[in-house]
């Protein structure tokens, strides 16, 4: 019976020898190099695109999908004994935020369908429970803060509740949940991390700020010397606390967000009648403003050629929309029709363009009744003639970019992308090109094992419901293609995901 | 849709690790012509009939475990399986009403394993988990025709049961993140078959078996699916409903001879034919009138099995045994509920006599899979999208036994 027993253990030799092991383990900490970079306490630093924004506010499912959390999965592959990527976590997927229980950011955006109408709309399922005053305690990694422009980045007082209150606001509500203290600053938060390495995606808002807001404060636009200044003063005070690896990302031109390019600028779609009708009201308006001159002892001649520009001709099938501009001696009228390049946002109120004339003329039956007149030769009174020129109905200015903002945002972009390449050469950090990246997205798209990525707005993948931030997917291509440049400028293997496992938008009719 | 319940039914194939008897087992699973307990029941009924006692049991549980590794080496990302321990079972009892007819009864349970994948694994719009039970309960008569030849058979009754899960696909969660699953269950799904067996005795020393188990198809009608994590949309319009589908069980020959060489050795051959050729596709009909058809293009596959028995003693017999085994799984669909390639299995067991009645039979087997770079190709997602899944697989499973043979 001895020698029986003896077999057992023979047996239970075996049964530990029933792991199944790779000749090659991808878990093994040698399979993929860190080269010459040392992740291993990786902070990001950056705005809503660090943060994992997504959908017009801040979750939880968005936070774990945000790029630097994607590569600090991938880079947990190469880094030897711990890791952690701490983010500062929202309290729920709704989304909003709270100050003192009152909501002062709406919940997040999901895609419902009612009515057969497929649309972005707010999330009602649950109510946001994240309160700004319920500050969160470090150490974290993720410094990625909604809104932030590049100088606010080295701003004192940016995550103090008291900055909030003030005009203009001096904080950020999404930095006063975790700021270490309410006089610090982002950088001075991530420096005191003691980072290894860190990515900077920063400047966005800087131009964005001004463009999604149509344009309408000129100001709003961060000069390129404090651009380059901050940018500067942020970089180096991560090198010098000691994260001299690092990458930083450019800024994406507008015209391949969809906030700027899903409506397009012809929308107006009319049939022969009409484009026969709208083409007769406008040659009306310029006919009365002819007459509105010459009471004023314009020429004639030069009344005409001043008013012809009114007279603007639409036809059957797609034209470009009407839109306000500022009234100048050449454009008395302050209105136009948009010209090829222009853009219209994407929170235009489109409901507005069929119902009230939105982008062309508001013609009511009043209207309508001075219109008659005039086909009958008759003279209208000077009150009929205002009731004609006003209802002409161009977009607002805060709805559209027109061509002189669209100069002023790409030279402004391309200015700070040359100062992001700059400090990248200088520093001897990693680059990334997204600006290329989401102009290939938005022009050929990006291929992938489920089909191809593009800028679509809702059904491309690449963007969220808010047009401006990126889905999971659209995150995870960012991460893959800054590991590409981490790899290449520290000789490292980190692999890259697979953007197929990564989600797009969020369907929900709660 | 729910492809991957056909893996039920590949496992049974693919991950078939015989265990239908300690002392076949212990020889690689040969026996078709081994004339030694009423392990013949399940191996050859026509050996029954040659057992020298009047009453022959032989009963027995294996523990299975068995463990299955992946990894993407473009994306670093790995998973193993977590499989619950799989507790496979036999019963055989052999009666020799005279000396040319016996009659016997059967229980075995060839598909009882489990396959778990952590949640929400990169391949878990294939399979999160899947569990298979299938008892198979067969009367036996066996009949001596001449002195050197007989035959034996009988019907089989089975009953089995089935529960998998998978994610709907690589991304789709509720609000919260959760991801949408369904869950396919389906029990007391009953069907019957039969198998026979002829054996030869060519001298007194060389037998030769022939034995054949016919096909079952299994008809999993009305089965439950159960949709978790639904967003609450149009777009994803999933609600709990049932199923029908149809799971085929393959044929298997079996050929071999055993050679008696001395008092103390006894070699046996085994050649199995799975007639795997039979699963094309499983189609799944749910009662929405949606179906799924999910490609599986099977081929017919063989095994080799080799085994030896030496006599120590009067009370102690050593066995052992090799078999190679081949897989059904064609290239491009290799699914990971059915991680399945060419296999080898190294056995060896003993028997201790303990009373002239009673023995006490061990097994063990350890079966050695290849590391193999695989990947699934039929994979379609929600936009008509064929998406292939891949990677690196690396099996293994390790089988002890306990049986005991009891002679009156």
């Amino acid at each position: 019976m001895k020698n029986y027993i003896k077999y057992f253990g023979i047996l239970a030799l075996g049964m530990v020898a029933c792991e199944p092991e790779f000749e090659n383990p991808v878990d093994d900490v040698d399979a993929y190099s860190n080269g010459e970079a040392d992740f291993s306490n990786y902070v990001a630093l950056g705005n809503s695109l660090t943060a994992g924004y997504a959908d017009n506010a801040l979750y939880i499912t968005g936070q774990q999908n945000s790029y630097p959390n994607i590569l600090a999965q991938q880079f947990a592959k190469v880094v030897e004994g711990d890791f952690d990527f701490v983010q500062p976590l929202m309290a729920d997927n709704a989304g909003g935020l709270l100050a003192g229980g009152q909501q002062i950011t709406s919940n997040r955006l999901v895609l419902s369908v009612v009515d057969q109408d497929t649309l972005p709309r707010i999330y009602t399922g649950m109510e946001p429970t994240t309160d700004i005053l319920n500050t969160l305690t470090g150490p974290f990694n993720n410094f990625g803060v909604p809104g932030a422009r590049s100088y606010h980045l080295l701003a004192p007082g940016y995550g103090n509740v008291q900055g909030l209150a003030t005009d203009p606001a001096t904080a950020n509500p999404y930095f006063v949940r975790f700021a270490s203290d309410p006089g610090t600053t982002v950088v001075a938060d991530a420096v005191a991390q003691q980072p290894t390495f860190f990515s900077l995606w920063i400047g966005n808002n800087d131009v964005l700020g001004y463009a999604t807001s149509g344009g309408v404060d000129e100001n709003d636009i961060t000069s390129q010397q404090v651009f380059t200044g901050a940018y500067t003063q942020i970089v180096a005070s991560m090198v010098e606390a000691g994260a001299e690896e690092g990458v930083l990302l450019n800024i994406p031109n507008v015209t391949d967000i969809p906030f700027f390019n899903t409506v397009p600028n012809n929308a107006l779609v009319l049939t022969a009648e009409q484009a026969a009708n709208l083409t007769g009201f406008f040659q009306a308006v310029a006919g009365i403003f002819t007459q509105v001159l010459m009471q004023q002892q314009v020429p004639q001649e030069q009344a005409v050629a001043l008013a012809s520009q009114y007279a603007i001709q639409f036809s059957a099938g797609p034209n470009r929309f009407i839109i306000d501009v500022p009234v100048t001696q050449t454009n008395p009228l302050g209105f136009r029709q948009m010209t090829e390049e222009e853009l219209v946002l994407l929170t235009i109120d489109r409901a507005a363009i069929p119902t009230q004339g939105y982008g062309s003329a508001a013609v009511g039956p009043e209207v309508l009744q001075v219109l008659g007149l005039l086909q009958q030769g008759g003279q209208p009174t000077p009150e009929q003639a205002q009731l004609v020129i006003d209802a002409v109905n161009g977009f607002d200015d805060a709805d559209v970019l027109d061509n002189q903002e669209i100069q002023r945002i790409a030279e402004a972009t391309q200015g700070f992308n040359a100062t992001i390449a700059k400090v990248a050469e200088d520093f001897d950090l990693a680059f990334v090109d997204a600006a290329a990246l989401l102009e290939e997205t938005a022009t050929t798209g990006i291929p992938f094992d489920g089909g191809v990525l593009t800028s679509t707005f809702a059904s491309g993948g690449a963007f969220s419901l808010d047009g401006v931030h990126l889905t999971p997917r659209g995150y995870a291509l960012i991460a893959n293609e800054t590991i590409e440049a981490i790899n290449s400028e520290y000789n490292a293997t980190v692999p890259k995901v697979n953007i197929g496992y990564y989600g797009t938008i969020t369907p929900s009719n709660d | 849709m729910v492809f991957a319940l056909a893996g039920t039914i590949t496992y049974a194939g693919g991950y078939r690790v015989g265990v239908q008897g300690q002392r076949a087992l212990a020889m690689g699973h040969t026996g078709v012509a081994v004339v030694n307990s009423a392990e013949l029941g399940f191996f050859n009924p026509a050996g029954l009939v040659y057992l020298e006692n009047k009453l022959t049991i032989s009963a027995g549980v294996s523990a299975v475990f068995s463990e299955v590794a992946w990894q993407n080496e473009a994306t670093g990302a790995t998973a193993r399986t977590d499989n619950p321990l799989g507790t496979p079972f036999y019963f055989n009892a052999s009666y020799k009403l005279n000396e040319n007819l016996a009659l016997g009864l059967s229980v075995y349970t060839p598909y009882g394993s489990t396959v778990e994948w952590e949640d929400d694994w990169a391949g878990s719009h294939l399979v999160n988990n899947i569990a298979l039970q299938a008892i198979y309960i067969q009367p036996l008569v066996s009949y001596k025709i001449a002195d050197f030849f007989s035959i034996g058979g009988g019907p089989i009754f089975v009953t089995g049961s089935v529960n998998f899960n998978r994610n709907l696909s690589r991304t789709l969660t509720d609000i919260e993140g959760n991801r949408a699953n369904v869950t396919i269950d389906a029990s007391g799904v009953n069907e019957w078959g039969w198998s026979v067996g002829a054996l030869f005795t060519a001298t007194e020393d060389l037998k030769v078996g022939l034995n054949y188990r016919s096909e079952i198809i299994m008809n999993a009608e009305g089965g439950e699916a159960d949709f978790e994590n639904i967003p609450n949309t149009p777009l994803a319009p999933f609600s709990d409903t049932t199923f029908d589908a149809q799971l085929p069980l393959p044929a298997e020959l079996t050929a071999g001879l055993s050679y008696q060489l001395n008092e103390k050795w006894l070699l046996a051959f085994d050649f199995n034919r799975t007639f795997w050729g039979v699963y094309e596709s499983l189609d799944i009909t749910f009662a929405n009138g949606v179906v799924s058809e999910n490609p599986r293009a099977y081929e017919d596959a063989n095994t080799w099995r080799f085994g030896a028995q030496y006599t120590a003693t009067d009370k102690l017999t050593l066995r052992a045994g090799y078999y190679l085994d081949e897989s059904p799984v064609q290239e491009g669909y290799f699914a990971p509920e059915t991680p399945r390639n060419d296999s080898m299995g190294f056995t060896g067991g003993l028997s201790l006599e303990v009373t002239s009645r009673l023995a006490i039979d061990t097994s063990f087997a350890y079966i050695r899979f290849d590391e193999v770079d695989a990947s699934y190709d039929h994979y379609v997602d929600e936009n008509g999208q064929n998406i292939p899944f891949g990677g690196t697989y690396k099996s293994v499973a390790f089988i002890p036994g306990i049986g005991v043979t009891y002679k009156m």
